[in-house]
């Protein structure tokens, strides 16, 4: 036991948490997108999908499981870079990008990240828990998570904090995807341009994608 | 290019020895050889230092060929300087201008203190390396030239990881003080080669263990250790310690 610790605990292991976590996550906003794209379908769609999702059973086990995954991926990061401060205790007087290393994505990951988890928790607050209006399709009662987000989006400061956001996620994921890769081993350079890119387009249609839902919300006038 | 005299100004750090504060300060050097290497440059102000009867800058060298690994200084916010694949010794002067502010700092890694001036206690990666970096099985007398076969592309990457000279440019470039890029390399030379092979899981842990213990920090994959290194040491050889070690971690029989 003291050495499967030993090993989990190891540099490389925490690494490896922080990638594998951070695909399964990356997975979860690939079917969340996907979901929330029936908004584009009317209300009657969006509102049935969204039903169909909480009156399953399984439900509680698929949100224990993308908890827990959120919660290892938070604490591994708080773990890690509390280390990494501890390891240079004097700071350099100058110190400087060198241009051909780190970018913008890489270097911002602990503070997108941590935007990330500000929102993320205002998101659940003000959907999941939020104000629950009901509507009836075919005899059957549901909630009316349409109305709500086209309420909500009527809002321009909410469509823009939505935006931003996303732009930060696409940041993060820009260098997470392919930096979950190199932390596993994978490696090679038959496909290190092709999984760079992949990095990039994925950054691009999470950042596009998300980012249309509240705009598209919002061009419908809070009806 | 004719060699032309320059006026500089550098910021140096002066540290008494491990214990005493240190401090950035501020030094005017005159008529410098642009041909001159950094560390002839930092003779130069030595000299000036000395015939004022002033204590001199204290800085590790060695070769001044580039291939020892001693020299380490972190010039204007980068390892080694400005140059790509350039130690500190091969730095010229000439990549500077007339009237340029020179910033002139240690390493700067919690596994890594300062002694005295720029010099640091770069012990840490002799303990990594001791902690596995070698090969200990009994391979009898030297064979016939030919009769370990190893394929020229395997060679090639095996000699890549090898070049690392252990001048500490990777620890202090990278924001996190992690030696990844070290230790990759260091794993790698061995992991690639049939003599290596045997106890590559052994030393995989091993290394990785002492290199947690000492203090270095995690890596973020942001590579600046390899755009620092002067010897171009690929990102690659972490991937290939991040394998290794996991391989080992799951199939390891002796730990």
């Amino acid at each position: 036991m003291s050495r499967f610790y030993h090993y989990l605990n190891s540099s490389i292991m925490k690494k490896q948490i922080m990638g594998v976590t951070g695909l399964l996550l990356c997975g979860f906003l690939v079917s969340h997108l996907i979901g929330n794209c029936l908004i584009y379908f009317g209300d009657r769609a969006f509102n049935t999908y969204a039903h169909t999702l909480v009156t399953n059973p399984l439900i509680y086990v698929a949100e224990a499981i993308l908890l827990g995954i959120f919660l290892t991926h938070i604490f591994m990061a708080m773990k890690l870079t509390l280390e990494n401060k501890a390891a240079r205790p004097v700071a350099y007087a100058v110190k400087k990008p060198t241009g051909r290393g780190s970018t913008i994505a890489s270097s911002t990951m602990p503070y997108t990240g941590l935007l990330i988890l500000v929102f993320l928790i205002f998101h659940i607050l003000h959907f999941k828990f939020g104000p629950v209006y009901k509507i009836t399709y075919d005899g059957v009662e549901m909630r009316d998570l349409y109305r709500l987000l086209i309420e909500y989006f009527h809002q321009p400061l909410a469509v823009v904090w939505y935006v931003f956001c996303m732009l930060a996620l696409g940041l993060h994921v820009s260098h997470g995807f392919w930096s979950a890769f190199q932390s596993i081993g994978f490696n090679h350079p038959k496909y290190n341009a092709c999984l760079k890119n992949l990095s990039k387009v994925y950054a691009l249609l999470i950042t596009i994608g998300f980012s249309a839902l509240p705009i598209y919300c919002y061009l419908q006038g809070g009806r | 290019m004719s060699a032309k005299k320059i006026n500089i100004n550098l910021k140096i750090w002066r540290q008494v020895n491990k214990e005493a504060p240190g401090s950035m300060v501020d030094y005017r050097l005159e008529g410098v050889s642009t041909d001159s290497s950094f560390l002839e440059m930092i003779d130069q102000l030595n000299e000036q230092l000395i015939a004022k009867n002033d204590e001199p800058v204290a800085f590790d060298h060695d070769c001044r060929e580039g291939i020892c690994g001693m020299c380490s200084m972190m010039i204007n916010g980068n390892a080694h300087g400005p140059e790509k694949a350039t130690t500190t010794c091969q730095l010229h002067m000439r990549k500077f201008k007339d009237e340029d502010t020179i910033v002139v700092e240690p390493w700067r890694a919690k596994a890594f203190p300062v002694l005295k001036d720029l010099m640091v206690d770069r012990t840490a990666f002799d303990k990594i390396q001791s902690a596995g970096g070698f090969v200990s099985i009994n391979t009898g007398n030297a064979q016939d030239a030919n009769a370990i076969l190893i394929g020229q592309e395997t060679a090639e990457l095996a000699m890549d990881a090898a070049q690392c000279i252990g001048c500490g440019a990777c620890v202090a470039s990278c924001k996190n003080a992690s030696a990844m890029l070290f230790v990759g390399a260091k794993i790698s030379q061995f992991a690639l080669l049939p003599q290596g092979k045997v106890e590559a899981k052994d030393r995989a842990i091993k290394m990785v263990s002492k290199m947690d213990e000492l203090g270095f920090g995690n890596c973020t994959n942001e590579a600046e250790c390899e755009a620092s290194c002067p010897k171009e040491i690929s990102i690659s050889n972490i991937a290939r310690m991040n394998r290794e070690y996991l391989k080992s971690a799951v199939t390891g029989r002796n730990h």
